[in-house]
């Protein structure tokens, strides 16, 4: 049958197809759908799960293949970073059945916080990956994965690119498939603990092994030269791959070499491919990966060879590429007429920037609304995190002083205090960050004697990835009703002084609480429990009276909500956006707005 | 056939939905389909833009500046920071109801898009559509997405039929919406200009 699903529809139907048996993961674009996918389709047998962070996830998948089966990990870029623990040990250890790390890079970036490269990753941990150009190969290649980690009884590394994971494509599956049967765990301490003899030993045979494989990946299918030979060609990987393609779509005589198999370097493939080439241009994304692999094996082997990329500054270093780009590259290198150009723009009236913004009625704002107020004309700095609420740095709220990577907010607030002790700390995080890598920081600051607020706000889901599940939720990806893990009881559990649960669109008892929490020494919290508007149905709608508005656009000024506008003069609310969450309302000095009950 | 669409719009416009229902319709009709969207954070409120690349050929994800055929434009803003992808022969639908930023509705900078529209009538084919008021009889903007389809389809310049189209509606609108979903596409059919 025919599918027709985003790349990242395409990698979960190739895992399945390739007879998987456990997949587990954490959300974080560009790569959550690839267990939504999963989720979506026929998958008896298999298990599946939204495990609290990408280190956990790896874990459960790593022993699953140490069992024979069949696992699959997904996450995005950051993640790996949270996941290298384990994954530069299992690098070492291998695995019997197959396991296949997604970790999908974001140039750009578009929805991270770094550019790194997933390649790099597996040059440093020593294990192949492999990197499609589209979905259709994104499909055919994840199964390769599947069979090369098998084969090597190493994990394996797949990386595709925000652009791969979210283009869509016509994908051939089969009408069913059945996960792989497998033999289970057989004790062998010899193998499965690690220790440091063991390392020594390992390390010598992965890169025997990675010579070996390298010499594999040189007739891999997916490693392809065309064109006719002559003094110049083309090195790229990945979607640069298909931007090089739409540019040369008049030109089949120019010399493409792509390498989808980043590491172990397939060298001699890269050998043949440069037969009589005496000038080369790397088109790829994030790194100079390809361009630091054809000039060693340039100076390896003495070829009297040009490498131009991003190392010699002809390619810039940041942001994601495309056709546009490509084509200026491509046509200064070869000597070709430049492409189609861009419609001439200029003297375009000046664009509003449209930064994103938390939803209208969205819960996190009440929540900055009421610390912000409690806290007004006191010293205090606010540690924000990674999600929605990260929004929150946005004016009018201006809420947000710090934000660095998963979970870092409670920790960061903490050193904050210790060297300005004349503020008030403040941790903003999600629920599901909370899981993820929040709460051994609230452990290390209760420990560690530190004075802070720790604001969960929890919106019973992970709304920015696209609403998945987590353990305070309830629910998990096997379609389970679970014991919700009660935020507060933990928090308690590990000896925060005091944890006050409010409705953040309560704003006066929410203003209280803040006040009664940062007043107290050590590490207080408050969760703000209200649901994730963009899940739950309005309430109603507010309206603003217009014969008692007297336009001072306080609620505009205040807390930014997208549905209150101004229109000729006027304020106004659009009913379109407007959820009637009621927090405007409660801040109009002459109660003009009214409308939905809550 | 070889069409290269690209909607653009604000998050929470509904633009996802539109992209879908369009490549369906292009696959149904037997074409190789290839789309790409926003998806993260600029899903909540930002520009947000689909890539409808049908027919053979397409190499790239999204369409190479100067290549798209039709821009269909859910925001008279949106029209101008895309314009630059519409080929010289190209068509533009724009809806003319403007979205304002946060941004602007805190300084008042009175961005209502009529700017926007002049500057675009005399850059390009367009066809303009008061979103607000063709949505007006629905009661809620959530049909706009499906109200410009129509708007599209009727410009003649899409190779697909009003079959094709609303098989697609059917399949992907919740069925309490769909009758008006219908309604909503038979509107826009009927501004064709
Ligand atoms: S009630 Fe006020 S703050 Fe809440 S969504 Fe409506 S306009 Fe925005
Ligand atoms: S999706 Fe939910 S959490 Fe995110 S901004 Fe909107 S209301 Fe807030």
């Amino acid at each position: 049958m025919k599918e027709y699903v985003m790349g990242n529809g395409a990698i979960a139907l190739g895992a399945l197809a390739a007879g998987v048996n456990l997949v587990a993961g954490y959300p974080g674009t560009p790569s959550s759908e690839i267990i939504e996918t999963v989720a979506k389709y026929p998958h008896e047998g298999i298990h599946l799960e939204w495990s609290v962070n990408e280190k956990a996830a790896l874990e459960v998948a790593a022993a699953a293949a140490y069992s024979g089966a069949r696992a699959l990990v997904t996450m995005k870029q950051m993640g790996l970073n949270v996941a290298s623990d384990p994954l530069m040990s299992v690098a070492y250890i291998g695995v019997k059945g197959g396991l296949v790390i997604v970790s999908a890079d974001d140039p750009g970036p578009i929805s991270s916080q770094t550019e790194q490269d997933t390649r790099r990753f597996a040059g440093f941990s020593r294990i192949p990956v492999f990197d499609p150009a589209s979905p259709e190969e994104a499909y055919a290649m994840i199964q390769d994965a599947f069979a090369c980690s098998e084969k090597y009884h190493t994990p394996v590394l797949f990386r595709p690119t925000t652009r791969v994971c979210h283009a869509y494509a016509a994908i051939d599956v089969p009408d069913r498939w059945e996960p792989a049967s497998f033999e289970g765990f057989r004790k062998d301490a010899s193998r499965w603990v690690i220790f440091p003899r063991l390392s020594y030993a390992n390390h010598g045979k992965m890169e025997a092994r990675n010579a070996e494989i390298a010499r594999d990946f040189s007739d891999y299918r997916f490693n392809t030269v065309e064109g006719a030979a002559g003094p110049r060609a083309i090195l790229t990987s990945g979607v640069s791959y298909a931007y090089v393609k739409e540019c040369l779509r008049e030109h089949p005589e120019a010399r493409i070499i792509r390498v989808a198999t980043a590491f172990p370097f397939p060298e001699d493939f890269l050998l043949r491919a440069l037969e009589g080439v005496e000038e080369l241009l790397c088109i790829e994304e994030l790194s100079p990966w390809l361009e630091e692999q054809a000039l060693q094996v340039a100076g390896r082997h003495h070829l009297a060879l040009t490498v131009r990329g991003k190392l010699d500054g002809t390619v810039p270093h940041h942001g994601e590429n495309s056709v546009a780009l490509s084509g200026r590259l491509l046509a200064d290198f070869l000597g070709l007429e430049p492409g189609p150009s861009p419609r001439d723009c200029s003297g375009a009236p000046p664009l509003p920037v449209r930064p994103p913004v938390l939803c209208a009625g969205c819960p996190h704002r009440a929540s900055f609304y009421a610390v912000k107020q409690a806290m007004k004309g006191q010293k205090a700095f606010f540690c924000g995190d990674i999600g929605c609420y990260t929004l929150g740095n946005a004016m009018p709220l201006d809420m947000v002083d710090t934000c660095l990577c998963m979970g870092a907010g409670i920790t960061m607030a903490q050193g904050l205090r210790h060297t300005n002790p004349d503020a008030v700390c403040f941790a903003f995080v999600g629920d599901s960050t909370f899981f993820a890598s929040g709460m051994t920081g609230v452990v290390n600051a209760v420990y560690n004697e530190a004075d802070m607020v720790l604001c969960v706000l929890d919106n019973s889901t992970t709304a920015m990835t696209g609403h998945q599940p987590h353990p305070g939720t309830g629910r998990n990806m096997m379609g389970h009703i679970v014991d919700r893990v009660d935020i507060a009881r933990v928090l308690e559990g590990i000896g925060v002084r005091r944890v006050v649960t409010v409705d953040p669109l309560r704003l006066e008892e929410a203003v209280q609480a803040v006040r009664s929490c940062a007043a107290e020494k050590g590490v207080t919290a408050i969760i703000f429990k209200s649901p994730c508007v963009a899940l739950t149905k309005p309430t109603g709608k507010c309206i603003i009276d217009g014969q008692k508005c007297i336009a001072c656009k306080k609620c505009i000024r205040e807390i930014g909500c997208p549905a209150l506008i101004t229109d000729q003069g006027q304020v106004r609310i659009d009913p379109n956006l407007c959820t009637g969450c009621g927090l405007c309302g409660q801040i109009c000095p002459v109660g003009a707005i009214g409308g939905a009950e809550q | 056939m070889k069409q290269d669409i690209l909607i653009c719009g604000v998050g929470g416009q509904g633009t996802v939905l539109a992209s879908r229902v369009l490549a369906a319709a292009a696959m149904e009709a037997g074409h190789p389909v290839h789309s790409a969207e926003t998806i993260g954070m600029a899903q909540r409120g930002g520009s947000v833009t689909s890539h409808i690349r049908i027919g053979a050929g397409a190499w790239s994800p999204l369409i190479p500046p100067g290549g798209a055929d039709m821009l269909l434009a859910f925001e008279p803003a949106e029209a101008v920071r895309n314009l630059s992808f519409l080929r010289p022969e190209g068509i533009a639908i724009v809806n003319t109801a403007a979205t304002r930023p946060v941004g602007a509705s805190l300084k008042d900078t009175g961005y209502d898009g009529r700017e926007m529209v002049a500057w675009l009538k005399d850059r390009c084919a367009c066809v303009f559509v008061d979103g607000e008021a063709a949505c007006r009889p629905f009661g809620s903007a959530r049909y706009l997405n499906i109200v410009l389809l129509g708007a599209a389809l009727g410009t003649g310049r899409l190779e697909l039929t009003e079959e094709l189209i609303r098989n697609q509606i059917r399949r992907y609108v919740p069925a309490r919406f769909l009758e008006t979903n219908l309604k909503a596409f038979e509107a826009g059919l009927s501004l064709k200009s």
